[in-house]
């Protein structure tokens, strides 16, 4: 009748025992996450006798995963960040440029002289002279152009060029600016990560969404400005030579050129080559450091090949002025005094020394490929998630008390197995949580909570099945055995369809209303984990040792 | 002694007034759309795009210098309120302060934020911002989609699983209880303007497993009922099941409430819309299990005599007993 094999017995209490064990770290969380936190410093070399007390605190053979705080619980920076993709297609076709006109010139003969016309960043406008040669124009062109790998495009390749009458027009094709974009999405994914870790906060979320979006999080920050000041800055650092000064930003220069203006406010307006003698990109090393007048500045190392072209540059244009560029600002513009063979510098500016040293972050981390704009910024203040977290506590106990006072008082001693089995499943539930190191979130305290008050269900439908059975005169054992049995297919469809909802929020939600749906989702599998095994369980131990001849539930 | 808080038999009859009941839910239905159609969702910047800014101060919050202090700024449509909340503090003064989107900008622009922020330090010393949030308009139009997919989608994937866990009957009278209560929670937004967020659409879509876990109670028992009852017809079948399952129904809604109550009153002003909207559903999904799933199931009517073979899709599932 009532039996369960004792090897079951077993694994049911073992797995009561492995969730509460792994439960056990949360309600010491300060101490375990400084232990935590300990332990990783000295793994990565910081071994002080601090450090080692600091670990000590939480024994190595106790499980130490933590429930991750949530930014609304703990306070930080949420950013959602769109990387703007079309910005590459312009330097990509700049880059394009000189291949084009070398390529055409060559065709003198046949396509007469070229001109390069104004035309819209992602696109290179070519007039020629004779429009006569223009179909052996566009083979030379299209000629230039580069396979693309992709999954779909089989023989597709990067440019595009097309004949507008005596104009050729080149873009980037559609396969290559799909494979571009996904390229930039990565790389700035990778640059973004490094500055925040050169930073060195504790565990952000750095994570792409959709084709071109970025999501960040960053716990403990003070501020999203704080954190746009570190990932937004493009820090595209350019050496470009300076054709003269300028008026004004509208002034008209010649093809290949453009006005900056310096980063001093009301400074003055410069005329450049567009086409940079050196980048950032062949930059190893930058640091914060002085000039010789004690100014905070910029010190750099390029490249061999950065500084062979940048010795070249210097040995032949001594006496020319040159820029030093970031992100379309001239931070400042010396004359060449001599020239530098080394391949290191030192950038000065009126930088304060923060600056500098954010700067020399930046520069190593390197440049973001394209400029990011931000959708989504949220700052959550430590205080709020402080007084939410303690709100949320309370509100958990009080619902705990009342729910469990209440079960009591409606089935007696069988309420009270209930009980256990609620308490074992919030410790299970936050176990699990922890082992699979869930994000637990303002609604996802609220999910617990609904928990706790739907978890009885299961129990409810179980004991008032056996109330029911009871009246029909059948013996206790026979009433507990077919209570449980006929109210299995209730208790599982109403859970399965609770737990298709919790999917599909957690498919569709984001941030919190993820944090939400994990919560519910385990909640609804503990509980009736619990319900199912653990009460049943209870009452066939109590019922063995005491058989009763009656029994009320 | 046990506390019991219905009766241990009881035989009600739910369906005596059933027109009553169904026009009751119609009229709310049509009182919740009017008021939706007329006022609409006093949508918060998740869904129409924005800034709120959490503000807290010892000193006594003026509203009218804070408005004085943000109105030279000319930022549109700008609200501010002052929040009052049992678990604030002494020196805990709250306001919440809402700025609508910024033409022409699809992203958020920090400057806003940062003039805001230095008029009213300006206005209040003591003023510290205890959260910024902003949402530009691209997002928050992206939100709306999404959120009305994922409704739809928990509605349709409910409807899937109870037609082959049961019969299409069924899972019609289920989907409707489940249209009502989302209706109705909608309206009851609207009627009194609470500010509707991402965390309402969580709340909707619990509140539909919630209503959906009763019904699917109630309806595991008319199934049960209907072959131990082969003779009584379909009303009284409906009504012995309700009455038997009654008791679970009342204990389980309790146990939620007074979780959902406790959570309410001391769990702080930042989830109690995703509280309300939650308690506000318990109540109706329990009502629209008995008086809408089931009334519509009576009327539909059910295929009664199980022996002969169904044609039904669902049915080669229906017999399973988990």
């Amino acid at each position: 009748m009532l039996q369960i094999d004792s090897w079951k017995r077993v694994l049911i209490w073992s797995v009561c025992v492995i969730g509460l064990l792994m439960a056990l770290p949360n309600a010491f969380y300060t101490r375990v996450e400084q232990s935590n936190d300990a332990k990783a410093a000295i793994e990565l070399g910081i071994d002080t006798p601090e450090m080692q007390a600091e670990a000590a605190q939480w024994p190595n053979w106790l499980p130490s995963s933590l429930v991750n705080l949530g930014l609304d619980l703990r306070g930080g920076a949420h950013l959602l960040a769109e990387v703007q993709v079309g910005d590459v297609y312009e330097s990509r076709m700049e880059a394009m440029w000189p291949e084009i006109r070398d390529a055409l010139r060559d065709e003198r003969t046949t396509v007469g002289t070229i001109r390069r016309q104004e035309s819209a960043p992602d696109e290179i406008r070519v007039r020629v002279s004779q429009p006569e040669g223009m179909t052996r124009a566009l083979e030379v062109v299209r000629g230039l152009a580069r396979q693309v790998q992709t999954l779909t495009g089989v023989g597709a390749t990067d440019i595009e060029a097309r004949a507008e009458g005596d104009t050729i027009v080149v873009q980037l094709s559609d396969a290559e600016k799909l494979a571009s974009d996904d390229r930039t999405v990565r790389q700035s994914l990778e640059i973004i990560r490094r500055r925040i870790d050169e930073v060195g906060t504790r565990e952000p979320t750095i994570q792409r969404q959709g084709a071109d979006r970025i999501l960040i999080q960053v716990p403990g920050i003070g501020s999203a400005g704080e954190l746009k000041k570190i990932i937004g800055t493009t820090a595209q650092l350019t050496f470009n030579p300076v054709v003269g000064p300028a008026n004004s930003l509208d002034d008209t220069v010649g093809v290949g050129e453009k006005v900056v203006p310096s980063i001093e406010e009301g400074g003055r307006l410069y005329v450049i080559e567009s086409n940079p003698v050196v980048t950032g990109e062949e930059l190893v090393d930058a640091q914060p450091s002085f000039d010789q007048n004690g100014r905070p500045a910029v010190s750099f190392r390029f490249n061999t090949s950065g500084a062979r072209k940048f010795g070249d540059y210097t040995l032949e244009n001594i006496g020319a002025p040159f820029a030093i560029v970031l992100d379309d600002e001239v931070i400042s513009a010396p004359v060449i005094q001599s020239h530098i063979p080394g391949g290191s510098g030192i950038i000065t500016g009126n930088f304060t020394v923060e600056e500098s040293t954010n700067l020399a972050v930046l520069l190593r981390a390197g440049a973001l490929p394209a400029g990011l704009e931000f959708l989504e910024e949220r700052t959550i203040g430590p205080e709020l998630g402080q007084d939410s977290i303690d709100a949320g506590k309370v509100a958990t106990i009080v619902a705990f008390v009342a729910v469990l006072v209440f079960m009591a008082l409606s089935y007696g001693l069988f309420g009270i197995f209930a009980n256990i089995a609620l308490i074992l499943n919030v410790g299970i539930l936050f176990g699990l949580l922890s082992l699979i190191g869930a994000t637990l979130t303002l609604p996802g305290i609220a999910g617990i909570v609904l928990t706790v008050g739907m978890a009885v269900d299961a129990n409810v439908l179980i004991f008032e099945r056996i109330r029911e059975e009871l009246k029909s005169a059948k013996g206790p054992a026979r009433a507990i055995e077919l209570g449980y049995e006929k109210a299995l297919s209730a208790i599982l469809d109403a859970n399965v369809t609770t737990f298709i909802t919790a999917v599909i929020l957690f498919a569709m939600g984001s941030g919190p209303v993820r944090g939400f749906s994990i919560t519910l989702g385990l909640g609804i599998l503990t509980s009736v984990f619990t319900a199912i095994f653990v009460t049943r369980l209870m009452i066939v131990t109590w019922f063995e040792r005491r058989r009763p001849k009656t029994i009320e539930v | 002694m046990r506390l019991k808080l219905v009766p241990q038999n009881t035989s009600f009859d739910f369906f005596s007034r059933w027109k009553i009941w169904l026009g009751i839910s119609g009229l709310m239905m049509v009182i919740a759309f009017t008021s939706f159609m007329l006022q609409g969702l006093n949508f918060g910047i998740d869904f129409r795009g924005g800034t709120t800014i959490r503000t807290q101060s010892a000193q006594e919050i003026d509203v009218g210098a804070y408005r004085d202090a943000i109105t030279p700024l000319e930022l549109g449509d700008v609200t501010i309120t002052e929040i009052f909340d049992p678990t604030f503090g002494e020196d805990e003064n709250v306001a919440m302060i809402r700025i609508q989107a910024q033409d022409d900008a699809e992203a958020v622009s920090s400057a806003t934020v940062t003039a805001v922020e230095e008029a009213l330090t300006v206005a209040s010393p003591d003023i510290q911002f205890v959260s910024v949030e902003s949402v530009g308009p691209k997002v928050s139009g992206e939100l709306i989609q999404t959120a009305v997919i994922a409704v739809a989608l928990a509605i349709g994937a409910v409807l899937v699983y109870i037609w082959l866990r049961f019969e299409w009957q069924f899972a019609l009278g289920a989907v409707a209880a489940l249209v009502h209560d989302v209706i109705l929670t909608i309206g009851i937004f609207s009627e009194l303007q609470i500010r509707f967020d991402l965390a309402i659409i969580a709340a909707l879509l619990t509140i539909v497993g919630y209503s959906l876990n009763d019904t699917v109670v109630v309806f595991d028992r008319v199934r049960e009922n209907l072959r131990k009852y082969k003779k009584k017809d379909l009303k009284e079948v409906l009504n012995i099941s309700i009455n038997e399952t009654l008791s679970r129904t009342v204990m389980t809604s309790v146990t939620t409430l007074l979780a959902l109550i406790s959570l309410y009153v001391l769990g702080g002003d930042v989830i109690r819309g995703f509280v309300f909207a939650m308690i506000w559903g318990v109540i109706v999904g329990t009502y629209s299990s008995v008086f809408v799933a089931s009334t519509i199931l009576l009327w539909l009517g059910v295929k009664r005599d199980w022996s002969k073979p169904s044609n039904t899709a669902g049915n080669q599932f229906a017999n399973i007993d988990a």
